[in-house]
């Protein structure tokens, strides 16, 4: 699983590790069963504060990325979020919107922006064959 | 609550007629790192120095582990790792001397953990002290402050005059601490690539105050940069959100917190606005530091403490 992080981005740092596990997953570079590197060893290979991963990693076993267990560390679920049908949906519809407003602000046509979507699956490449939550 | 593991309270200090600090407040709350950013002279080394009971306040108070500074006792000192600017160590030692006397010092010190990290840095026990480069000094001070095992570390801009890679090294080991035993750190430094990797709180201290003081996580997200070309006559909105005004060529230049929509529709009605984006830690301090341009109103800044504050 690889994570990187930007220290200058205007985004939080726990949140671009959120992010980084988040999309490792949503990639199929790292599966159910995985394990994720300690506390000590992502702040070392990242130079970040330890209490930073921290945060981060509760924000992922909060949203049932990771499940913590005692004494051997944090291991992927592999199952999505956990968070109720309706929340999840009003998120996805929340990125979109945004996406899609952006998108047609910088000039792009809805059938450009539909394309692009199409794109960006195809780029991700996600398990079609993925269980429902 | 917790008690905070450094407070300042409205402390001022005067050299003859020069006024350094002017009603320094702050707290530090335990397993916080804290950077105190500032231009050269603006009062940092005089508050750490406060801070460690080398200088009195001459009117406020200062307290460190609970304790006020100008009372210390060495219960408290045991418990702070201190590293200063200059990286002073006995010229007559060598390195595993320097570790014996400071081990002999402080009863809570891991000699084995303070000779491992210096073998681990490159640094023979046998190499005298006046032999190493000004990194190895600074390597060396800072195992000796972090083999204690503070619950406190003060580093003064430990990273001036460190090359890119011994800069790294540093911060390693200040990681290594903060895995190992969750202590709180206060460091000054000019590096802020450095900064925002390890800091989660950030002060900057101008002509003795605290400027900003807020979570460098709030200053992302809640802080945004635009630059406004307004019509024909206009002038920036006179709101709470708007922090900072720059002159620009054509425009202004606006720093804003918490703006709500509205605040943008009513710049996107009334002119030409930029994509508005979090500044960089870099932009922040130049933007509030930096020479004023003619046009900056620099009267709104004094919002932003209090507002950066209110999320605590």
């Amino acid at each position: 699983m690889i994570i990187r992080i930007d220290p200058a981005s205007p985004e939080p740092l726990f949140e671009q590790v959120v992010f980084a596990v988040k999309t490792a997953v949503a990639k199929g570079s790292a599966k159910e069963g995985d394990k994720l590197p300690s506390v000590r060893e992502l702040a070392r290979e990242l130079a970040i504060n330890p209490n930073t991963v921290v945060r981060a990693y509760e924000v992922l076993e909060r949203d049932s990325v990771i499940v913590r267990r005692q004494g051997a560390g944090c291991f992927l679920t592999g199952r999505g979020s956990d968070l109720a049908g309706v929340e999840r949906k009003r998120q996805m519809h929340d990125l979109l919107r945004r996406a899609a407003t952006e998108s047609f602000h910088l000039g792009f046509t809805p059938k450009e922006i539909e394309r692009a979507l199409q794109k960006c699956l195809d780029e991700l490449q996600f398990d079609t064959k993925r269980k429902k939550a | 609550m917790t008690a905070p593991v450094v407070c300042f309270d409205a402390v001022h200090r005067w050299f003859g007629a020069q006024h350094v600090l002017r009603g320094l407040s702050f707290r530090i709350e335990p397993g916080q790192v804290y950077a105190l950013l500032g231009r050269n002279g603006a009062g940092k080394t005089t508050a750490l120095r406060i801070l460690l009971g080398f200088l009195q306040p001459l009117a406020g108070k200062a307290t460190v582990l609970g304790q006020d500074c100008t009372d210390l006792q060495p219960e408290q000192r045991g418990r702070i790792g201190y590293v200063g600017e200059e990286h002073k160590l006995y010229p007559t030692m060598t390195v595993a001397t320097a570790i014996a006397f400071e081990a002999a010092t402080r009863p809570s010190f891991r000699s084995d953990f303070a000779l491992a990290a210096a073998k681990q840095c490159g640094l023979r026990s046998s190499q005298r002290v006046p032999f190493l480069s000004r990194g190895q000094r600074a390597q060396l001070s800072l195992i000796l402050a972090v083999a204690s095992a503070p619950e406190l570390l003060i580093c003064d801009d430990p990273a001036l005059g460190l090359d890119v890679v011994m800069r790294r090294e540093f911060l390693d080991v200040m990681i290594d601490l903060l895995s190992d035993t969750g202590c709180s750190v206060l460091f000054s430094s000019h590096f802020l690539t450095d900064v925002e990797r390890v800091a989660d709180h950030i002060g900057i201290l101008h002509e003795g105050s605290l400027l900003v003081d807020a979570t460098l996580d709030d200053l992302k997200r809640r802080v945004r940069r635009c630059i406004w070309q307004p019509n024909e006559g206009k002038q920036p909105p006179a709101s709470e959100h708007v922090l900072r005004v720059g002159a620009r060529r054509g425009g202004f230049e606006l720093t804003l917190l918490d703006a709500p929509e509205a605040l943008f529709q009513e710049l996107t009605d009334s002119g030409e606005l930029s994509t508005p984006t979090a500044p960089s830690l870099e932009d922040l301090f130049l933007d509030l530091t930096g020479p004023a341009q003619p046009g900056i109103l620099r009267e709104p800044i004094e919002n932003f403490l209090r507002a950066a504050g209110e999320s605590r």
